[in-house]
C-alpha cells in the first residue's frame, strides 16, 4: 500500500479494496516500526489519525467524501494543529498547544486528509541539514550516516521511507526543495502568496512559503489543489484564481523552452551532480524541449542577501516567545530582565540565537542602510534577472543541491558551509518564485534532485514538466533500502 | 536671561472603531481582563494581522479636517522593543511613510488672537495593553497583563514645536480633542485613556534660533495636568541651567499626586526600535473613491463654522469660538438663535446662565435638561417685553429643575413683568405720598434716595414692575414741583 499514489490510494478506498482505518493503522504500524531508525516525527497523533480515518470511511460510503478523503499524510511541525503540539522543533514551544488550525491544515483536513502526526525540522525552520532540532536529528533514510537535508527534513525522511503518502513543508530559502533532493523524492515551493501562511509559525515572513513533499509530482498536485488559494487572514495571501494542477499533469512539453543558468554549473557543483542533471535535461529535450544557457548575473548575492533579510524578520518574529503567555519559562526568575534573558537563551539553540543576533545587529541604527536597506535593492535586482529571464524561456533548471547528502555533523561547526547548501535554491525565495526539485540519476546510491524554476503562478507548468519526465523515467519510484 | 518656552506635543487617540486595528476582537471599554483579546492580540504563533478598513477611514477624515494631504501609499513598520504587555515584541505602527502628512489646525488664545499650530504627521497603531502592578494579585512580586486594549486602533498625531507656552500647548490640545470628537473619529474620553498626551518641552534664550534640549514628558490624560506637567518643566529646566547645569535628552513621567515630573530613561537608556517595514502587511493603497468616499459626510469644520458664527451672527471671537468647542454646543446655539431671531442674546444667555447651570451640575451640553427650543422661547418672552432679564434667570432655573416651558411657569408662578402704566402709577404715588420725608430728601439732592423708591416699587410688586417704566415714572413723580 505504502507505494501506491495518491490517486491509487483514493480509487482503492473508494472501491472499499481496503479502508481509511486499514491504510492508517499500516502507516502508523511502520511509523512505529521504522521511524526508531530516523526520528522523522516529532508527535505521532495515532488516536486523533484513526478517528478522522473512521470518519472519512463513513464520508466515503455516504458518497461525501472530499477529495483526499481517508488519506494519511503528516504535517511539519510548524503548522498549527487545534489540539496536538506544535513545537516547530523548538523546546520554546516543546509545551505549546495551538487552540487553531492553520489554513493549510484546516483545507486538507477538509478535503479528507488523515493526521498521522507532525514532522521533525530544524528549530523554527532554521537550518539546511535537520540536525539543530530540538528532538533531535533526522537520518536519511538512504544512508542513516547522512542528513535528510532541512529544514524540512522530517518531512522528506518519512515521505522516502514510506511513513505517510504525502507531508507538507515550509520553504523558505531552500527548506523543501534540498531535503527533497537529498531523500529522493518530489518537492514543490509554490509562489509566494500561492498558500496562506496563516497558523504557520514564521521564520522570515517575506520569504516563507508553505509546499508539499510527495513521492511524485502528480501526488503534489492532488495536495496542492486543495491547499492553494486565497485567504482572508493573511493580506500577503495571493488573490489569483487556482487552476486544476491535476488536470494540467498531461500537457504535453514539446516546444518547452529550458534555460540553464551558467552560474548554477560553475565551480563548487558536484560534477557527478551535475552529470545527473544534465541527464535529466537530455532526457526532457527527447520529450520536446529546447535548452538554452542563461545568465543570472546577480546570483551569486543571493545568499548574503538572504542572510541579511531573513535574520531581521526573524529576529522581530520570534521576539514573542518571551516567556510570558506560552511557551518555555525559565524557573524562579529574579525580575523581567532575568525572566526575558534564561527564558530565550534556554528557550533557543544555538542556530536561532545566532540568526536572531545577526537579525538585530542588521536593523540596528546606523546599520539598517548598509545591510538591510542595501539587502532589499539587490533583491530587487534578483528579482530583475529571473523577470528578463522568463522573457525568453518558460522554465529555469539546474541542480537543486551542490552535492549529495553530507554525513550528519559534517557542517555543523562551520555555518557558513551549512548555509552553502542553498546557493541554487534560496535566490528562487527572493523573487518569490515557485520551485521543485524532482529526483534523477543517484550518485553512489545516493539521490540527487533537479530544480525547477518557473514564473509567478506556473506551478501547474512546473508539474506538468515533472510529471512528464515522471512517465518516462524511474527515479522517482526508487525506495531507500530497509523501507520498500 | 529671558527664556522661550517651546513645546510640540504627540497625542495617541483611540479610533472609534467597534473591533481592534488587526484582528475582529472588540474595542470596548471596562471588560473583564483579557476577555477581548484574541489569537492575533495574544501574539500566538502563526497569527497574521488584516487591516481594520474603518480604521483607515477615520485617519482619512482627520487627515482632511486638517487640510493635511492623505498618502495614497503608506507603510506598516514594526517598532521592536520588549515588554510584558506588548504581545508580539513589536508594536505596528508607521514610521517612514505615514498616512497623514502636513496639515494644520488654528487655535484662539486668550485675547482672541488667532494662531496657527502645525501638524507634522498622523499615523495609524495599534496600543499595547496594560500591565497591572498591584497588591491585588496576591503580592509576590507578580504583575498581571490585560490585554484588553492590545490592539485597540490608535492615531497618533504629531505637531511641530509651534507652541510656546503651557496655554498654548492646551489649547492646541483642546482644539484637537474638539475635531476628533467633531470629526467622529473618536470619543476622546480621556478617563478611558482615549486620548493621550506626550509633551516635548524644551527651553532657549530669547531670540536663539537652536532648540534646547527637550524632555519628553509621557502619557498626560488631562488638559489640567498638561498645564502643569508643563509649567513645572519650564521651571525645572530654567532652575537646571540658571544655576550652571546641563540638561539631557530624557523621558520623563508627570506625578500628578507631587505635581513634578521625574526621570524615566535618559537618551543613553532609550530603546533602539529598529523600525523595518511589517512583511506581514502589504503597503496601503488608498484609491481616490476611497478618501472621497470617506471625508463624504465630514461636517462644516470647528474653524469655518467659527469664522461664520463671527461673520453671520456679528458674534466676538472669543463668543464664537467658546460656542464652537463641541458640533453639539455649535448646533444648540444655532436653534436657539434661529428661534429666538437674536443671536447675540442666544450667545450671551448660553455663554452665560447656561454654561455656569451645565458646569454646576457638570453635564454636557448634550446633557441639557433645558432644550434648545424651550431656551429660545425664554429668549422670546425678554423680546416682547413679558419678562426682565431678572425674571427670565428666576424662570430659567424653575426650567432647568423641570417645572416646565417658559409660559407655563409665567403663568403658574405669576411671573409676567407687570406693564401696566395705570397700575404702575397707581402703586408708585401711593408710595410716594406714604414717603414724604424721603421725597424730601431727594428734591433736596440727595440723588441715593432715588433706589430706595425702586427698591420699594419692587417689594411691593414682588419683583415684576417693568424697571424701565418704573424708572421713568418715578422720575416724573418725584421732580420738584414748580
Amino acid at each position: 500500500m505504502q507505494n501506491k499514489s495518491i490517486a491509487q490510494l483514493a480509487a482503492d478506498l473508494r472501491l472499499r479494496t481496503y479502508s481509511s482505518v486499514e491504510l492508517t493503522r499500516h502507516y502508523l504500524e511502520r511509523i512505529a516500526r521504522l521511524d526508531p531508525r530516523l526520528n522523522s516525527f516529532i508527535s505521532v497523533a495515532s488516536d486523533a489519525a484513526l478517528a478522522a480515518a473512521e470518519r472519512a470511511d463513513r464520508m466515503i460510503a455516504t458518497g461525501d467524501a472530499g477529495p483526499l478523503a481517508g488519506i494519511p499524510i503528516a504535517h511539519k511541525d510548524i503548522f498549527c494543529t487545534a489540539g496536538l503540539k506544535t513545537s516547530c522543533g523548538s523546546r520554546m514551544l516543546d509545551n505549546f498547544i495551538a487552540p487553531y488550525d492553520a489554513t493549510v491544515v484546516e483545507r486538507l483536513s477538509a478535503a479528507g486528509a488523515v493526521i498521522l502526526g507532525k514532522t521533525n525540522m530544524d528549530e523554527f525552520a532554521m537550518g539546511s541539514s535537520n540536525e539543530t532540532s530540538y528532538y533531535g536529528p533526522v537520518k536519511n533514510p538512504w544512508d542513516p550516516t547522512r542528513v535528510p537535508g532541512g529544514s524540512s527534513g522530517g518531512s522528506a525522511a518519512a515521505v522516502a521511507a514510506r511513513l505517510c503518502a504525502a507531508a507538507t513543508g515550509t520553504d523558505t530559502g531552500g527548506s523543501i526543495r534540498q531535503p527533497a533532493a537529498l531523500c529522493g523524492i518530489t518537492g514543490l515551493k509554490p509562489t509566494y502568496g500561492r498558500c496562506s501562511r496563516w497558523g504557520m509559525i514564521a521564520f522570515a515572513s517575506s520569504l516563507d512559503q508553505a509546499g508539499i513533499l510527495a513521492r511524485s509530482a502528480a501526488d503534489v498536485a492532488c495536495l496542492l489543489d486543495e491547499m492553494a488559494g486565497f485567504d482572508p487572514r493573511d493580506s500577503t495571501s495571493a488573490d489569483v484564481p487556482v487552476p486544476d494542477y491535476v488536470d494540467a499533469l498531461d500537457d504535453d512539453i514539446a516546444g518547452l523552452r529550458i534555460g540553464l543558468p551558467k552560474e548554477y554549473f560553475g565551480s563548487g557543483l558536484d560534477d557527478r551532480v551535475a552529470r545527473s542533471v544534465h541527464a535529466a535535461i537530455a532526457e526532457l529535450e527527447r520529450l520536446g524541449a529546447s535548452v538554452r544557457e542563461i545568465s543570472l548575473p546577480n546570483s551569486m548575492l543571493a545568499v548574503p542577501v538572504y542572510y541579511v533579510v531573513a535574520p531581521a524578520e526573524c529576529s522581530s518574529n520570534l521576539a514573542r516567545f518571551d516567556g510570558v503567555r506560552y511557551g518555555h519559562r525559565c524557573a524562579h526568575p529574579q525580575d523581567l530582565d532575568d525572566l526575558y534573558k534564561r527564558s530565550r537563551a534556554e528557550g533557543f539553540g544555538a542556530e536561532v540565537r545566532r540568526r536572531i543576533m545577526i537579525g538585530t545587529y542588521v536593523l540596528s541604527a546606523g546599520y539598517y542602510d548598509a545591510y538591510y536597506l542595501k539587502a532589499q535593492k539587490i533583491r530587487h535586482l534578483i528579482a530583475d534577472d529571473f523577470a528578463r529571464a522568463f522573457e525568453t524561456v518558460d522554465v529555469i533548471m539546474g541542480p537543486t543541491a551542490p552535492t549529495t547528502a553530507f554525513a550528519l555533523g559534517a557542517k555543523l561547526d562551520d555555518p557558513v558551509a551549512m548555509y552553502l547548501n542553498d546557493i541554487y535554491t534560496i535566490a528562487t525565495n527572493l523573487a518569490g518564485l515557485p520551485g521543485m526539485s524532482i529526483p534523477v540519476e543517484p550518485v553512489d546510491g545516493l539521490p540527487v534532485g533537479l530544480q525547477l524554476i518557473g514564473n509567478a503562478f506556473a506551478e501547474a507548468r512546473l508539474l506538468n514538466v515533472a510529471h512528464r519526465f515522471q512517465q518516462v523515467t524511474h527515479w522517482h519510484q526508487g525506495a531507500p533500502a530497509g523501507f520498500e | 536671561m529671558q527664556w522661550e518656552t517651546v513645546i510640540g506635543l504627540e497625542i495617541h487617540t483611540q479610533l472609534a472603531t467597534r473591533s481592534k486595528i488587526f484582528s475582529g476582537a472588540a474595542t470596548a471599554f471596562g471588560a473583564a481582563p483579557n476577555s477581548q483579546a484574541c489569537a492575533i492580540d495574544l501574539g500566538l504563533p502563526g497569527v497574521l494581522p488584516v487591516l481594520n478598513a474603518e480604521a483607515v477611514r477615520l485617519a482619512v477624515r482627520f487627515g482632511k479636517a486638517i487640510g493635511a494631504s492623505v498618502a495614497h501609499r503608506s507603510v506598516f513598520a514594526r517598532k521592536n522593543y520588549f515588554y510584558p504587555d506588548l504581545p508580539k515584541g513589536y508594536q505596528i505602527s508607521q514610521y517612514e511613510l505615514p498616512i497623514v502628512g502636513e496639515g494644520q489646525v488654528q487655535i484662539v488664545l486668550a485675547d482672541g488672537t488667532v494662531k496657527s499650530i502645525g501638524v507634522t504627521r498622523a499615523h495609524l497603531e495599534e496600543d499595547a495593553g496594560k500591565s497591572l502592578h498591584d497588591d491585588r494579585l496576591g503580592g509576590g512580586g507578580y504583575s498581571g497583563i490585560d490585554l484588553n486594549r492590545a490592539g485597540t486602533p490608535l492615531l497618533e498625531i504629531v505637531s511641530e514645536p509651534d507652541m510656546r507656552s503651557p496655554q498654548e500647548a492646551v489649547a492646541y490640545a483642546r482644539k484637537i480633542h474638539q475635531l476628533v470628537r467633531w470629526i467622529g473619529i473618536s470619543d476622546g474620553n480621556m478617563q478611558e485613556g482615549s486620548f493621550r498626551i506626550d509633551a516635548n518641552v524644551s527651553i532657549r534664550p530669547h531670540g536663539q534660533m537652536r532648540f534646547g534640549t527637550r524632555a519628553e514628558i509621557k502619557n498626560i490624560n488631562s488638559f489640567r495636568f498638561l498645564e502643569r506637567a508643563i509649567q513645572f518643566e519650564v521651571e525645572r529646566q530654567i532652575e537646571v541651567l540658571e544655576g550652571g547645569g546641563t540638561l539631557v535628552q530624557e523621558t520623563r513621567l508627570y506625578d500628578a499626586e507631587r505635581d513634578e515630573t521625574r526621570s524615566m530613561r535618559s537618551k543613553e537608556e532609550a530603546h533602539d526600535y529598529r523600525y523595518f517595514p511589517d512583511p506581514d502587511l502589504l503597503p496601503l493603497e488608498l484609491d481616490a473613491a476611497f478618501i472621497v468616499d470617506a471625508v463624504a459626510d465630514l461636517p462644516e469644520l470647528p474653524d469655518v463654522k467659527r469664522e461664520r458664527f463671527h461673520t453671520q451672527y456679528d458674534l466676538g471671537e472669543y463668543d464664537a469660538s467658546q460656542l464652537t468647542a463641541s458640533r453639539e454646543l455649535a448646533d444648540y446655539f444655532e436653534t436657539v438663535a434661529r428661534a429666538s431671531g437674536e443671536p447675540k442674546l442666544a450667545a450671551n444667555w448660553i455663554n452665560g446662565e447656561l454654561a455656569a447651570a451645565l458646569n454646576r451640575a457638570e453635564l454636557e451640553i448634550g446633557q441639557s435638561p433645558v432644550s434648545a427650543e424651550r431656551l429660545a422661547d425664554l429668549l422670546k418672552r425678554i423680546l416682547d417685553g413679558t419678562l426682565s432679564g431678572k425674571l427670565a434667570k428666576q424662570v430659567f432655573e424653575a426650567m432647568w429643575s423641570g417645572a416646565g416651558d417658559a409660559d407655563q411657569i409665567i403663568e403658574e408662578q405669576g411671573l409676567r413683568q407687570i406693564t401696566d402704566s395705570g397700575a404702575l402709577e397707581t402703586m408708585i404715588a401711593a408710595i410716594v405720598a406714604a414717603n414724604p420725608a424721603q421725597v424730601e430728601q431727594y428734591r433736596a439732592g440727595k440723588d441715593k434716595v432715588f433706589g430706595f423708591f425702586v427698591g420699594q416699587v419692587m417689594k411691593e410688586s414682588k419683583g415684576k414692575a417693568n424697571p424701565q417704566q418704573v424708572n421713568a415714572i418715578l422720575k416724573r413723580m418725584l421732580a420738584p414741583s414748580d
